[in-house]
């Protein structure tokens, strides 16, 4: 731990020393720009409000530059000037890069601080987080101090409101819980408005008549400067409340209520702000009642103008999103950039920003989170945390940081005192009042132990920080006092507050929320007492909230969300949604567990669709889980598989696709005999089950399109030979088939009807693919294809042994789509892939399985086979008759002799495709063999049949036409 | 408040509604002028049609289904006491009332709201929802949003994630244990006016 606190001490030390060394000689533009107007009045311009609004304020901006000593300049000309004349070898180039490298080495020392604080987990569950960064900010400032004899950093005001501030409360909006924050919105309002105001005027009051008792204070400080006192102190702080809540995990009501407070309570604060500014700056003796009701209509127009602003904004990023399909890389950037405009939107009219970016997160989320595609969604999601983390940790260290630095406060106990008193006896008063007139309202009555954590969470944190830097020496005598008891109000808050609120929430035995995703049932049933209560509502004649409630959802679905939601995104339904989300979330659950999906419990998904058939599965997780057995996801396993043969993989897959029913259901009857009886009942749930994995991967086709080639390609170059031998396996494994395929045949017809649907899974892969990375496959494919042909004709590629043939066959058979779920690149992704895999290879492993088997089985999927491709098909069975693979050749189509012919094949497949989105379809299109195709079969007999079983993976066999409706 | 004793007079028997229901007296007057409103000519009792002219009604989805549940079967009324009980299902929990041991349930309890949200589903009244009965109460909530395959498999995993007893349908135990986590007495609860 020394060592580690020795680093930080000497990255800040010389951070702050190398800092100095630039002050008196090139400042960099950024810099000069900003300290420009410093010079004219050294100390007070520096607090004007007017830098408020200064972008150009660097990160760690000496706090003293124009009076930087002398003496330094000596030391930064000796490293500027190192070298004589002439060229020099190694340069120093501080001042070029000064300003960025101060605010990475920040970050770096606040992210390095975070891992500490993580080492010791008994130690961070006892103290919050926030309670050490700001000891490590006392620290590290109590270092510099010492280290350069002056405070050069502070929390800038500037650099709070205008950069960390927003980061925070833009993360804290876009994942604001909607429903919940309108279900409290009353409550909020009220706790926001009324609480406020109740804070600032008490506390100013009663403060000014501490004063006035000669408590506290001297003969300068007027009225007006306690009531500004009293306004920025009073404000609940979004930012420390989120930090300390954050570790509590009291329930959502509790957090909802509180957190919403300090976000919607900007408002007020600013306004009291402001107004009490311009009575400071006039003079209380200037102000006439008519400023009041100035007052008073300019917080109507700062909060409703934040809010419309917010709102503007949501709608326009709402709007833009819709429109982002063919940029997805950028869709992340879209968020950031209008949530992050709406905020300076409304500061540049010096609305409440805070609400107006609040609102813009809340308004958005719905319709933003519906239109961009998982991966964005991802990134979204991931970069707001990283960087309201980071500027949560920078906002806790420069308040330490800043506290050390003596020249900027004074101390007075008694105001110290009183005002600590003040706050926590106004808050505990405010808030039991207001409750106990909310409890007249409310249908949950907010409980004694509610409000003690209400009044108890009442945190003040960077926020009045800031404002109290802003106020102006020369018009606020007492500025110095308010900044010291500012700082010692958030530290005892955050501090004291915060490490004991966790003990009080345990003890005091407060609701905890629970970490729980809403299962699907939770999900109906709550969407259908949703709808009760409102028809319950309507009938007994009162027009409540759940009566306005639906009244908004009937207009979002009416105009709302047909202006801003994709048609394709449109028609899919909350529940949906939130169905395909639990689905998603257990098969990442199962990857996470060791991801046996690709294994034999692969082969029993289909069957997950009838869960009729497996009664004591609750879910997909439980089932892969009892089923599940040691096979796991991984690229090598899969490229030793014997399988793949690539060449004709576009073409038979066609074809599998169309057909793949058969051999599916043949396995289910197989896996699940008690249920054969069901047998329609079951297809029909397999059926649906395919669609929900088609539907899921709708979101990721994007993804896919790239891993699925590479993969392809690999396994092309290993799989290749492999398979070739395979078919001496396979005859194993029909064995196990051979009893069920009499059950399967009967099945056969009832599962072509459902043919259109599967194209239509297979067409949205390809037409992810296609539209993203068209310029990069053509280049890809000739690689890999060469590559496979190297492996194919190499002996070095070894057969698979016979248990890894039968273990992978059926994975071949769904290679192509396979690939991406084993892929690397994709772990946490992989999930979905997965589960496309899952209906890919259980259709392929069927096909698979099926040729193998004795003459007998064959026939019925050749039959459904025939159907798609005509020609196709023929030569399939001449494969099946043959017993072995010798046909598979005819896949192939036009590349019958050699190899390299075949995967050229694909690669014009794949090309065609690029053009037109919904391309993958083409291939099943694409002409069948001719005839000389059969004797190219003969030749490669046993590859051929196996390759065309498992490549063709992402096209369809369906028609192109019926493949673009569904996918929109 | 000579005009509120006078309307509770009217109303037969209204000491037992109020102690059965938990109602006060202004509310049941409330919904007793609600009543006669919604009994446009004045009979005396409601038939499904008079709910069927409440226009928001007619937008809800399982609007139909809440209005069956107003009339015992075979019964094409319903007089003010089934009225009154009925929406005394959504009235919120008071936590103040003092919890007699021997107390009948009240009919606000958390079980009896969920016993009215499944008898929504369970239309048959065999006491379990089929997959036919979600089936068709799903296809209600979502409407031309989704297909039927989709509807399908939701069903499916509904019924599989809730199914204990492997029968294939969700009964009313089952019911309750997949809701034990939701707060009934919050989202089952609607603010009467006083």
């Amino acid at each position: 731990m020394r060592g580690l606190s020795l680093l930080l001490f000497i990255t800040v030390a010389s951070d702050a020393t190398t800092d100095l060394y630039v002050t008196g000689a090139s400042l960099p533009p950024e810099l000069e720009v900003s300290a420009a107007p410093a010079v004219t009045s050294p100390v007070a311009s520096r607090y004007i409000p007017e830098e408020y609004g200064h972008p150009g304020i660097a990160l760690a901006r000496s706090a003293e530059e124009p009076a930087a000593p002398s003496t330094e300049d000596g030391e930064s000309s000796s490293h500027h000037h190192h070298g004589g004349g002439g060229y020099k070898i190694v340069q120093w180039e501080w001042s070029y890069v000064q300003t960025p490298y101060i605010i990475a080495s920040w970050l770096l020392v606040a992210s390095v601080a975070k891992i500490l604080f993580h080492f010791s987990q008994r130690f961070t569950t006892a103290v919050p987080e926030s309670c050490m960064l700001i000891l490590l900010g006392l620290v590290l400032g109590a270092v510099v101090l010492i280290a350069s004899k002056k405070q050069p950093y502070q929390l800038d005001p500037g650099l709070f409101f205008l950069f960390l501030l927003p980061t925070i409360v833009g993360d804290a909006g876009y994942f604001m819980p909607a429903r919940l924050f309108f279900d409290n919105l009353g409550a909020i309002l009220m706790y926001a408005v009324v609480g406020t105001l109740w804070n600032a005027f008490c506390t100013g009051f009663c403060l000014y008549g501490v004063k006035m008792a000669g408590a506290i204070g001297e003969l300068l400080w007027g009225l007006m400067d306690f009531l500004l006192f009293g306004a920025l102190i009073s404000a609940v702080d979004p930012v420390a409340v989120l930090a300390v809540f954050e570790e509590v995990h009291v329930n959502e009501t509790l957090f909802i209520i509180v957190f919403g407070e300090s976000l919607l309570n900007d408002a007020v604060t600013v306004v009291l702000y402001e107004v009490y500014i311009s009575f400071v700056e006039v003079g209380p003796g200037n102000v006439y009642t008519a400023d009041y009701f100035k007052g008073i209509a300019s917080f109507l127009i700062v909060s409703i103008g934040g809010t419309l602003v917010g709102l503007i904004f949501a709608v326009i990023l709402a709007f833009v999103t819709r429109f982002t399909k063919k940029v997805r890389i950028i869709e992340p950037l879209f968020v950031f950039l209008l949530v992050y405009l709406a905020y300076l939107t409304a500061e540049l009219f010096s609305l409440s920003a805070i609400l107006s970016m609040t609102f813009c997160g809340i308004g958005c989320n719905k319709y933003v989170e519906a239109n961009i595609s998982q991966k964005s969604r991802t990134t979204v999601k991931y970069t707001m945390k990283t960087l309201a983390s980071i500027a949560e940790t920078i906002i806790f260290i420069f308040l330490g940081i800043s506290a050390v630095d003596k020249s900027k406060w004074a101390w007075d106990t008694g105001l110290v005192v009183s005002t600590l008193i003040f706050i926590l006896v106004f808050r505990a008063v405010g808030v039991a009042g207001q409750t106990w007139f909310l409890n007249w309202f409310r249908l949950v009555p907010l409980e004694k132990i509610d409000q003690v954590m209400m009044s108890y969470g009442g945190l003040r944190g960077a926020v009045a920080f800031a404002l109290v830097v802003l106020l102006d020496k020369e018009q606020v005598k007492a500025k110095d006092y308010f900044v010291a008891t500012t700082i010692v109000v958030v530290f005892f808050t955050v501090m004291f507050q915060g490490l004991t609120i966790k003990p009080l929430v345990k003890w005091l035995k407060v609701p905890r929320s629970t970490n729980r995703k809403p299962t699907i049932n939770e999900e109906i049933h709550e969407h259908a007492f949703d709808h009760i209560l409102t028809a319950v509502e309507d009938i007994a004649g009162l027009n409540g909230y759940h009566h306005w409630r639906d009244k908004w959802e009937q207009f979002d679905k009416n105009y709302l969300s047909k202006l801003l939601l994709r048609k394709s995104v449109y028609h899919k339904s909350e529940l949906w949604e939130a169905y395909q989300k639990i689905n998603i979330r257990d098969a990442i659950s199962v990857i996470d567990q060791g991801g046996n999906v690709l294994t034999s419990a692969r082969l029993s998904l289909p069957s997950m669709a009838s869960r009729t058939s497996f009664p004591e599965v609750t879910n997909v997780t439980n089932y892969l889980r009892e089923n599940g057995s040691g096979v796991c996801l991984d690229l090598q396993v899969i490229d030793t598989v014997p399988g793949a043969k690539i060449e004709e993989e576009l073409e038979t897959h066609h074809v599998l696709a169309g057909n793949l029913y058969k051999p599916r259901r043949r396995y289910q009857s197989h896996y699940s005999r008690h249920f054969m009886t069901v047998g329609e009942k079951e297809r029909q749930d397999r059926e649906v089950f395919q669609r929900n994995m088609h539907n899921r991967l709708e979101s990721f086709k994007s993804t896919r399109y790239k891993r699925h080639k590479k993969d392809r390609s690999q396994k092309k170059r290993k799989g290749s030979d492999a398979k070739e031998q395979d078919t001496s396996d396979k005859p194993r494994r029909n064995v196990s088939w051979q009893d069920k395929d009499p059950v399967v045949v009967p099945m056969a017809p009832e599962e072509d009807k459902h043919d259109p649907s599967e194209p239509d899974k297979y067409d949205d892969v390809g037409i992810t693919f296609v539209a993203r990375k068209a310029p990069e496959t053509p280049k890809e494919r000739p690689k890999s294809v060469s590559a496979a042909l190297d492996v194919c004709q190499s002996p070095v590629a070894a057969p698979p042994s016979p248990t890894c043939g039968e273990k992978n066959l059926p994975w071949k058979s769904g290679m192509g789509s396979l690939p991406p779920c084993v892929s690397v690149e994709a772990t946490k992704i992989i999930p979905i892939d997965l589960q496309q895999a899952w209906n890919q290879s259980i259709s392929s492993l069927e096909s698979l399985a099926s040729p193998p088997a004795p003459p007998e089985p064959q026939h019925p999927r050749v039959s459904t086979l025939s159907r798609l491709g005509g020609p196709v098909r023929t030569p399939t069975k001449g494969k099946s008759g043959g017993g072995v693979c010798a046909a598979s050749g005819s896949d192939t189509g036009s590349g019958q002799f050699r190899f390299p012919t075949g995967k050229e094949e694909e690669e014009e497949g794949t090309l065609s495709q690029q053009p037109q989105e919904m391309q993958p379809l083409m291939s099943s299109l694409r002409p069948p063999p001719p005839p000389a195709t059969q004797s190219a079969r003969k030749r490669r007999n046993p590859c051929v049949y196996l390759r065309s079983l498992v490549t063709v993976p992402p096209s369809g066999g369906g028609d192109p036409q019926s493949r673009r409706p569904t996918q929109l | 408040m000579g005009s509120t004793n006078s309307t509770l007079l009217k109303i037969p028997n209204v000491e037992v509604l109020m102690q059965e229901t938990g109602f006060s007296p202004a509310h049941i007057i409330r919904l007793h002028d609600r009543f006669k409103a919604l009994d446009k000519e004045g009979r005396g009792h409601l038939c499904p049609q008079d709910f069927g002219a409440i226009k928001e009604l007619a937008m809800n989805p399982i609007g139909d289904r809440i209005i069956g549940a107003f009339f015992s079967p075979g019964k094409e009324m319903v007089d003010f006491h089934t009225f009154v009980k009925i929406l005394a299902h959504f009235r919120p929990v008071d936590k103040d009332r003092p919890k007699e041991p021997n107390s009948p349930e009240l009919i606000n309890s958390r079980s009896n709201k969920l016993k009215f949200a499944f008898q929504l589903y369970d239309q048959d009244k065999d006491g379990k929802i089929s997959r036919d009965e979600l089936l068709k109460v799903l296809r209600a909530m979502l409407g031309m949003q989704v297909t039927e395959e989709q509807l399908e498999s939701i069903a499916d995993r509904t019924i599989q994630e809730a199914d204990l007893d492997r029968d294939d349908a969700i009964s009313f135990e089952e019911f309750r244990k997949s809701l034990e986590k939701v707060n009934i007495d919050h989202k089952m609860s609607i603010r009467f006016l006083r």
